[in-house]
């Protein structure tokens, strides 16, 4: 085990720079002046210009500008905003906002999500099943903005259920529905994951010889069909992540969450490029951070990767 | 035939029981049974697909989205950019138009209709992209392994590692002064293939292994040509599956960019662009946001439901989960 | 006098499908005393899983009973509620599966999953008794340091020692009856031997009633006192099992006799006058069944065509070949060591080895698909390793393999046509007509019918597969064909037709093969020279009949010795 989270966090420095010289050379290597091409006709103010340029190193070479950068993420500076707000300050009001919205919906998500799976596939064929099938199906074509509008719409303006946006400090009860929008895409996925995962394992020759030996079904479902179905399902959240982060950007965009996602979002439409970046980059770390612990996780669930 | 039931004294005297020959008719050894039409992956996925009617519904839908998006006019009179008049603003439905006005006062319908076009060629230049870089790179890493997939892999990994939605914010934030379709498709696209390669990688490990390869091998076939003819062709079929999947997830993601404003700019017929100009709406006029939004839930459903479709038709695993 | 243990009636088993309900058991009848053993014996697709399946209600899928009873002490098991059967698994039915390596869940220890069996049957309660009986139970499976692996995982364990654990647990809460489905198919014959002989030993002393479940007919017969032979879902032929091996009465068993390799081999050693009794009840049995398989005949027609071929120069030389694969992080691995033999034009060269012996290994560095470390490989006069890739090109085509797995071995998405005709148009030969013409000459020369050029293999059984294989590497007209266990993945009666054809096509040809397998019973029939290989060592080299009537090395004995079936006394 220690040996394979050595082994994974090597494998994830070169990704880690890989992906930061990435989003630094999709910036500054485009032709023109940098500052120009970000803020199009909207100029900040001249001293946030100047910071910005003495923040980037835009008159050194790019590789230099590049390890400039990088440094300042491993000190955990990310610059300042549009405002000329240090990145590090927001993040510190709107970081706890979106762990906050996210494990909420992750919760959501894996506990309907791999309880339905788990049924529709004992049952398969059944009218559950069928009904599961089609209904996630339909899920997972909704963009998320178009639920989150219909959410926002039928059950906080139309029925009054909950808040149609976050109130301030933003409330756990608040990111109820938020965090309902947000899982939906995750929650359709898992459902199918977690049902085809069951229905292929409840086939395999253990799970017959676990019955052969006397174990009750109620034993077997789950200790051995639901807990090895659990790893592809596990597997799955890291990808998942990825599209939390983005589904967070347009939810917390619609409900009006104070949280990095709109924070993003509000950059994005405000053309404010630097603080994108920041904040694209910021997502990335959090996407690598999870996905390590994810496949750490997953060696946990998997004896075959722990002693490999 | 109870006495042939073979019975056993106490002293175990075992019977010996024969089965008389006319209950139990020999057959050849090994004899063909080829009766049928000729059969292989790709026959009996069409077969399958055909009696399937969420094929046909979904074939039906698309081939309807591809005669809007390429004949627009079949289907309205009215621009829809140039004839918006602001005393129209969320103006209600007339004959005319069928579903009313945006708050700009132009015909909702001949939007919608308009920015087909949009949306399906933002899918296919991404799929077209996604599907050539990922056979590519898949190919090549899983089937020559050693250093060179090591290379290739990482370097995916990298690209895998920034959500592609994110990263084509950024382009999009960068290329503020050059947005346009091509530009659009390629921001998606160049972040998008690192799953496709990874798929077909793990499906050429699985294939370059097996006899008829090796056999392929011996008859003295190059390696690159065993890789095109034998390789490659029996690994493809997950790749299909995600490449039709993936035409639905570049039209969500052309969307929403441009709900998220850096999309195509608002000169562009585009459902995502009239979903986001919409929202600030909502409250008062409901009505304007829902049909652009249904034109895409709809038009992303037929595509994941043709993915679907052909994913059952060809993963074995899937049709026996049905 | 005691009731029979189990009884079975008129049992009937069906599986849904598409195409309606197929019969997969149909009407099976037998009983089986206290104490006794019973196998099922029958080829893949006789129903024979599936009879095992059906007694612990356990059938795969859409599989049910439709019919019959099975009567256990009395208590009619088709009609048991799922409650009522928990209570008999375990406790009066422990259960044997196939394959060790997927019969174990690979995300839990070896100890909780034979703690859990312990608990489910009420053994042992605490933490601590469980336990103590957990280690006690795979002991008396032959797992020597048995508290050391309890925390160990299926993964670490290899295919015998798993295959331990798995009879610990059937026998774990000391039931009744055993059923045990193909025990040791999956595993070398040795490692089958030893696990075998205590499974007897255990059974014997516990008093346990012994089901098994086998596809080889002289492992049946070493194993058990009754037997029954099953074909398409019916009982053929039951009796004692020696009885029914000496005296097989139905065609079909008559043609299991004759086709079953380990059972040729002892008639062949046989005295001269009960060889051609033999081989008159055999012909009688192909005349019955309208087909001919004798592998009797055919090893008789190889030793004349042997003492032609001692003259002739060889075609493969092979002088101290070597293999060594560097493993990350573990060194070095000697597949192969050292290894020296020539093989005479014309004649056939067996080369035996479990798995892990480096048998395989010299097929792929001989085909040039593994280049050798160190070592010599002369094909027809030219040194392999200093060739040029023009000259590799033209020497392919001199020498070409057949491989194990048929449904691996033949291209999916081609034709048949196509996939017989590809090595021509590789090589450039002919034209597209005179292409048809060989593709039509060579599926004539395998016995099978030219309409199959537009068919693809999805279509074909593993042994049609298989001579499609032969087909195509026949269409080069190559010298040497490297033959890598090509038929031990098919059936019996399957294996000796197939073994029948390239015997005829070796006359025909004069080809020379090498034949590379972990069956010597089949060597016997087939091959004129056998190398022995352990270890990437060659441990015993010598004509086929030295290595069967006098081998020198112990490990050669002991793979005789593992032979199932070798032990019976066929001429009683």
């Amino acid at each position: 085990m220690l040996w394979y989270t050595g082994k994974r966090l090597l494998q994830v420095i070169p990704v880690l720079l890989g992906a930061t010289f990435l989003i630094y050379f999709m910036v500054f290597a485009m032709p023109g002046d940098p500052i120009a091409a970000l803020y199009g006709d909207r100029p900040p103010a001249p001293g946030v210009i100047e910071q910005i340029r003495e923040q980037y190193h835009l008159n050194d070479p790019l590789i230099v500008q590049y390890f400039y950068y990088l440094a300042g993420i491993f000190q955990g500076d990310f610059g300042v905003s549009y405002s000329g707000q240090p990145v590090n300050e927001i993040l510190a009001r709107t970081f706890p906002v979106t762990i906050r919205l996210a494990l909420l919906a992750i919760f959501f998500e894996m506990v309907a999500g791999i309880v339905i799976g788990l049924v529709s596939g004992l049952r398969k064929g059944g009218i559950f099943d069928a009904t599961g099938l089609g209904a996630s199906l339909v899920i997972i074509s909704l963009p998320i903005f178009v639920v989150g509008f219909a959410a926002q719409y039928f059950l906080g303006i139309q029925l009054g259920w909950f808040r149609p946006t976050v109130s301030s400090g933003a409330p756990i009860q608040d990111l109820i529905l938020p965090a309902l929008v947000l899982a939906t895409v995750g929650f359709a996925q898992i459902v199918r994951l977690t049902r085809s995962s069951v229905i292929e394992t409840s086939g395999l020759d253990f799970v017959r010889t676990a019955s052969s030996k006397g174990l009750t079904r109620r034993r077997v479902v789950p200790v051995h069909i639901l807990r090895n179905s659990l790893i592809p399902v596990v597997t799955y959240l890291g990808t998942d992540f990825g599209v939390l982060l983005v589904g967070a950007t347009v939810t917390e965009g619609i409900f009006n969450v104070p949280g990095v996602g709109r924070t993003l979002y509000q950059a994005v439409l405000r053309g404010e490029g630097p603080t994108v970046v920041s904040f694209v980059t910021i997502m990335v770390l959090m996407y690598l951070i999870v996905n390590l612990l994810i496949d750490l996780l997953y060696a946990v669930l998997d004896p075959r990767i722990r002693y490999a | 035939m109870p006495d042939n039931i073979p019975s056993t004294s106490p002293t175990r005297r075992l019977e010996h029981y024969v089965a008389p020959l006319e209950e139990t008719p020999l057959e050849e050894i090994d004899s063909l049974k080829t009766d049928g039409k000729p059969s292989n992956l790709w026959i009996d996925a069409w077969h399958d697909v055909r009696r399937r009617p969420m094929f046909w519904i979904s074939a039906a839908l698309i081939l309807l989205v591809v005669i809007v998006a390429l004949f627009p006019t079949w289907f309205t009179q009215v621009p829809p950019n140039s004839d918006c008049q602001l005393s129209n603003s969320n103006g209600a439905p007339s004959a005319e138009h069928p579903l009313g006005f945006t708050r700009q006062g132009c015909d909702v319908f001949s939007r919608i209709v308009h920015g087909a076009g949009t949306s399906l060629s933002v899918g296919i230049i991404v799929t077209l992209l996604v599907f050539t870089l990922g056979v590519l790179f898949g190919s090549f890493a899983g089937y020559y392994g050693g250093w060179i997939d090591s290379v290739l892999s990482r370097f995916g990994d990298i690209f895998f590692s920034i959500p592609y939605i994110l990263a084509a914010v950024v382009i999009m934030s960068v290329l503020a002064n050059y947005r346009n379709v091509w530009v659009i498709s390629l921001a998606i696209g160049l972040f998008a293939w690192p799953a496709t390669a990874r798929v077909l990688r793990s499906e050429i490990l699985r294939v370059k292994n097996a006899d008829f390869v090796t056999a392929a091998t011996a008859i003295g076939l190059s390696r690159f040509r065993i890789l095109w003819s034998h390789v490659v062709p029996n690994s493809i079929a997950p790749v299909i599956v995600i490449t039709t999947i993936s035409l639905a997830s570049a039209i969500v993601a052309e969307a929403t960019l441009s709900f998220l404003g850096v999309g195509l700019p608002s000169t562009f017929m585009s459902w995502g662009n009239d979903i986001a100009q919409a929202q600030t709406t909502l409250r008062t006029a409901p009505q304007v946001l829902v049909y652009p939004s249904i034109a895409l839930s709809l038009t992303v459903f037929s595509f994941i439901m043709l993915g679907e479709v052909v994913r059952d038709a060809l993963d074995p695993k899937a049709r026996a989960q049905r | 006098m005691s009731a029979p243990l189990l009884e079975v009636k008129d049992l009937e088993v069906g599986f849904r499908t598409q195409a309606g309900v197929v019969q997969a058991v149909r009407g099976v009848n037998f009983t089986l005393e206290r104490g006794g053993s019973l196998a099922i014996v029958g080829e893949s697709g006789s129903g024979k899983s599936t009879m095992a399946h059906a007694i612990i209600n356990l059938l795969p899928g859409t599989g049910h009973i439709s019919g019959g009873q099975i009567l256990l002490d009395g208590q009619d098991l088709a009609t048991a509620s799922e409650h009522e059967m928990e209570q008999i698994r375990g406790r009066k039915i422990g259960f044997v599966p196939q394959d060790p390596m997927s019969n174990l869940n690979p995300v839990w220890s070896i100890g909780f999953q034979v703690e859990e069996a312990i608990r489910a049957n009420g053994i042992a309660t605490g933490r601590k008794e469980v336990k103590q009986r957990a280690i006690q139970v795979l002991k008396e499976a032959g797992l020597q340091d048995a508290d050391r692996r309890l925390k160990q995982f299926p993964h670490q364990f290899s295919g015998g020692m798993r295959q331990r654990v798995l009879i610990g647990m059937g026998l774990a809460a000391n039931p009744q009856l055993l059923i045990a489905d193909e025990p040791t198919s999956a595993l070398d014959v040795t490692v089958q031997r030893v696990i075998l002989d205590h499974l007897e030993s255990l059974t014997r002393e516990l008093g346990t009633t012994l089901l098994f479940i086998t596809h080889d007919l002289g492992l049946a017969a070493e194993r058990a006192e009754q037997l029954l032979v099953m074909y398409k879902g019916r009982v053929v032929e039951s009796g004692p099992s020696v009885e029914i091996l000496q005296n097989p009465r139905h065609p079909y068993t008559q043609r299991l006799v004759a086709a079953a390799p380990s059972l040729a081999s002892r008639r062949i050693q046989a005295s001269g006058s009960i060889a051609a009794a033999e081989s008159s009840i055999a012909a009688e049995a192909s005349t019955a069944a309208g087909d001919e398989i004798d592998l009797i005949a055919t090893a008789e027609a190889r030793a004349e065509a042997l003492e032609a071929a001692g003259t002739r120069p060889p075609a493969i030389i092979v002088e101290n070949l070597t293999k060594v694969f560097k493993i990350r992080g573990a060194g070095e691995f000697t597949a192969v060591d050292d290894v020296s033999f020539q093989i005479a034009k014309g004649t056939t060269t067996a080369l035996v080895g479990e798995s892990g012996s480096g048998k395989s290994t010299v097929a792929k560095m001989l085909l040039k698909l593994e280049d050798a470390t160190s070592g010599k490989i002369v094909i027809d006069g030219k040194d392999l390793s200093a060739v040029s890739p023009k000259e590799l090109f033209r020497l392919r085509s001199q020498m070409q393999p057949v491989f194990q797995d048929p449904y691996g071995s033949l291209n999916p998405l081609r034709n048949i046509g196509n996939t017989i005709s590809e090595p021509l148009s590789v090589h450039k030969i002919g034209t597209k007509a005179t292409r048809r013409e060989r593709v039509f000459e060579l599926l004539e020369q395998v016995s099978l019918p030219r309409t199959l050029v537009t068919r693809y293999p999805n279509e074909l059984s593993g042994g049609q597969r298989q001579r499609i294989a032969i087909a195509r590497a026949l269409a080069l007209k190559p010298d040497i064909v490297i033959l890598d266990e090509a038929v031990s993945a098919l059936d019996v009666l399957v294996q000796a037709q197939i073994l029948r054809l390239l015997a005829d096509l070796q006359a025909e040809l004069g080809l020379t093969y090498l034949f590379i397998t972990h069956d010597l019973a089949v060597v016997r029939v087939i091959a004129d020279n056998v190398c022995v290989m352990q270890k990437g060592r060659i441990v015993e080299a010598a004509s086929t009949d030295e290595v069967f009537d006098n081998p020198k090395e112990q490990y050669t004995r002991d793979l005789l010795a593992a032979i199932p079936g070798a032990n019976i006394e066929l001429g009683a």
